[in-house]
């Protein structure tokens, strides 16, 4: 197999490609922090009736509550602040479609290339 | 191939200068608990958020399962391709190109990200013990990453010098606190059994427990990057397996210790929501020592995590432009310090933009997403390794029992993984997936023409089966 020569790249092109990789980078990680997409689903479960007890906190547990500066009143939203999971089927099979398709499309991909390196290098000796 | 000559302990490749061969096992271990450590300090927590205190706790130890097999796999195929990169010569040996590719990106958004988080915890510790009105954390966080990239630019050995004396002050922290409050005792400072109730233990039962995987991968996250030093240990075969595997056992009884402790000191609620749980468990006891202690703690183990990030990350980015993956600009050493000085610098900036953009959790989960994939990869990787190079047909420095069984199980806790992130980051995980798809094919269709495909593949092995 004859040896492949890349093209040298020019500065330009570096540039370019540098600005390209940094581009993806913050639209992948930045964009669905301004979209408001990440986070779980949390919310209050609102009780009327403020007290340990009904938090659901014992002796221990208040007691703690208190040590760290939390009264009933102040606690009452860190308490019921809670999960609630519900599974969303249409976005998970979105998810495992894309997760799948992904990891296909690289194992393939990559072995056509590794033919390519492997070739040349054992072809040399 | 370039062709590799040992002149003391400078390695030059044909005229290029080269990074130095100067770690020993000790360096290994303080590169891989120095990153992960934080993991007790802050983040491990948030699965108690998820799932309640038992979940963190069955997490700890499923996770701790994952990141044991993580440990072996890994140790087997570094101490057989002892390059710069880890993960990433791995991928580029065993896998191919576009894979190795990937694999980086994976390090280096893992590596970034966790630095982030790394200082934002630095920084709101530091805001939280001062109490001062107006004061933000914004300008400990610049100086935080600002002087770990100094650090880092200067000079290999005395960064993780530097990590293993306060990786080693942190962990012994843990063990002061362990051992202060009669652990052997409840009732007198500990009080279990009245915090984690059968009523309160899985408030959500077992979904909870599998949402709680997510910020359970905290607990370990980033031994993997003991790997990256693979170019500068003196001995890979025998300072990468011991470093590492030594430096799980350590996080295993360091995270055992810690979510005892945590677990029995304040109510689940409060564990799951807290940034700072082993700093409170110091407040909680009373001690005034205890609770500087940990508060000191706290701060050198986020200073440590950062620094072996900024060390990693920068190593993985450098790969990328030796091979040419990415222009070849990053693959400068610096004439004098010898080390990645340009990807370093590059880092820098992004990390820093993300510090002030994202919270806490958020830069965690980013970090996590990204070590989940590659640990997919990792599964995936010593299957191949083995089917393409059988035992015996060349030389590993370590050979990994019970193959294909921690493959295996690293491949379904990974699915569970990812089930768990998808519960509460779901857009997120499809959002960094499509991003890697895309530039996948960036790659694939238009950068891998610059790439020299013979001198990918560098070690001295034979042809592999199959091909």
């Amino acid at each position: 197999m004859a040896r492949y020569i890349p093209p040298e790249q020019n500065k330009a092109g570096q540039i370019l490609d540098i600005a390209v990789v940094v581009v993806a980078i913050f639209v992948a990680l930045w964009l669905p922090l301004k979209l408001g997409l990440a986070g779980a689903a949390k919310s209050i479960d609102p009780l009327d009736a403020k007290t340990w007890d009904a938090l659901g906190q014992n002796a221990t547990m208040a007691s703690i509550w208190e040590k760290l500066g939390y009264t009933p009143e102040t606690a009452h939203d860190i308490i019921q602040n809670r999960f609630h999971y519900i599974i969303d089927w249409p976005t998970l099979i979105i998810m495992a479609i894309v997760l799948i398709a992904y990891f296909v499309f690289l194992f393939r991909a990559s072995d056509k290339e590794y033919r390519e390196v492997i070739n040349e290098k054992f072809d040399d000796k | 191939m370039t062709a590799a000559v040992e002149t003391g302990q400078t390695v030059i490749h044909g005229d290029r200068v080269s990074l130095l061969r100067v770690l020993g096992p000790a360096h290994v271990w303080a590169l891989g608990v120095g990153i992960v450590l934080v993991g007790e300090f802050t983040g491990w927590n948030f699965s108690a958020d998820k799932g309640g205190a038992l979940a963190a706790l069955i997490v700890c130890w499923i996770v701790g399962l994952l990141y044991t097999s993580v440990a072996m796999i890994d140790s087997e195929v570094t101490s057989t391709v002892a390059a710069a990169g880890g993960q990433y010569a791995q991928a580029k040996h065993i896998v191919g190109p576009l894979m190795a590719f990937n694999v980086a990106l994976f390090l280096v958004f893992a590596y970034t990200m966790l630095e982030v988080s790394d200082a934002i915890l630095l920084g709101d510790t530091i805001v939280a013990k001062a109490g001062v009105e107006g004061l933000t954390h914004n300008s400990f966080i610049a100086a935080t990453i600002v002087v770990l990239a100094w650090l880092n630019y200067r000079g290999v050995l005395m960064t993780l010098n530097v990590n293993f004396v306060i990786t080693a002050i942190a962990y012994v922290s843990i063990v002061i606190l362990f051992f202060s409050v009669s652990p052997w005792t409840q009732g007198a400072v500990l009080k279990l059994n009245e915090l984690v109730t059968p009523g309160n233990a899985l408030p959500y039962g077992w979904i909870g427990v599998i949402a709680a995987f997510q910020f359970g991968i905290w607990y370990y996250l980033g031994i993997e990057g003991t790997t990256q030093a693979a170019e500068e240990v003196r001995s890979p075969a025998r300072s990468l397996p011991y470093g590492t595997m030594a430096g799980m056992i350590t996080l295993l009884i360091a995270a055992a210790m810690t979510w005892y402790v945590c677990a029995s000191l304040m109510p689940w609620e409060y564990l799951g929501i807290t940034y700072y749980p082993l700093w409170d468990a110091g407040k909680l006891t009373g001690s005034p020592l205890l609770e500087n202690l940990l508060f000191i703690a706290t701060l050198l183990a986020a200073l440590a995590s950062a620094n072996g990030c900024i060390n990693d990350a920068a190593r993985a980015w450098f790969s990328l432009g030796r091979d040419r993956y990415l222009p070849s600009w990053f693959s400068a050493v610096h004439p004098k310090y010898r080390t990645p000085y340009r990807s370093i610098l590059f880092l820098l900036p992004i990390a820093l933009a993300f510090a002030f953009i994202a919270d806490l959790n958020q830069a965690i989960t980013f970090s996590i997403l990204s070590g989940v994939l590659q640990y997919t990869f990792m599964s995936i990787n010593i299957m191949m390794f083995r089917r393409k190079w059988p035992l015996g047909t060349i030389r590993r420095g370590y050979t990994h029992p019970f193959h294909p069984l921690p493959a295996i199980v690293l491949f379904c806790l990974c699915m569970v993984t990812f089930f768990a992130i998808f519960l509460g980051f779901g857009s997120q995980l499809i959002a960094m997936t499509v991003f890697y798809f895309l530039i996948s094919l960036w790659f694939h269709f238009y950068r891998y023409k610059f790439v020299r495909r013979g001198d990918q593949f560098s070690m001295p092995w034979p042809k592999p089966q199959g091909y």
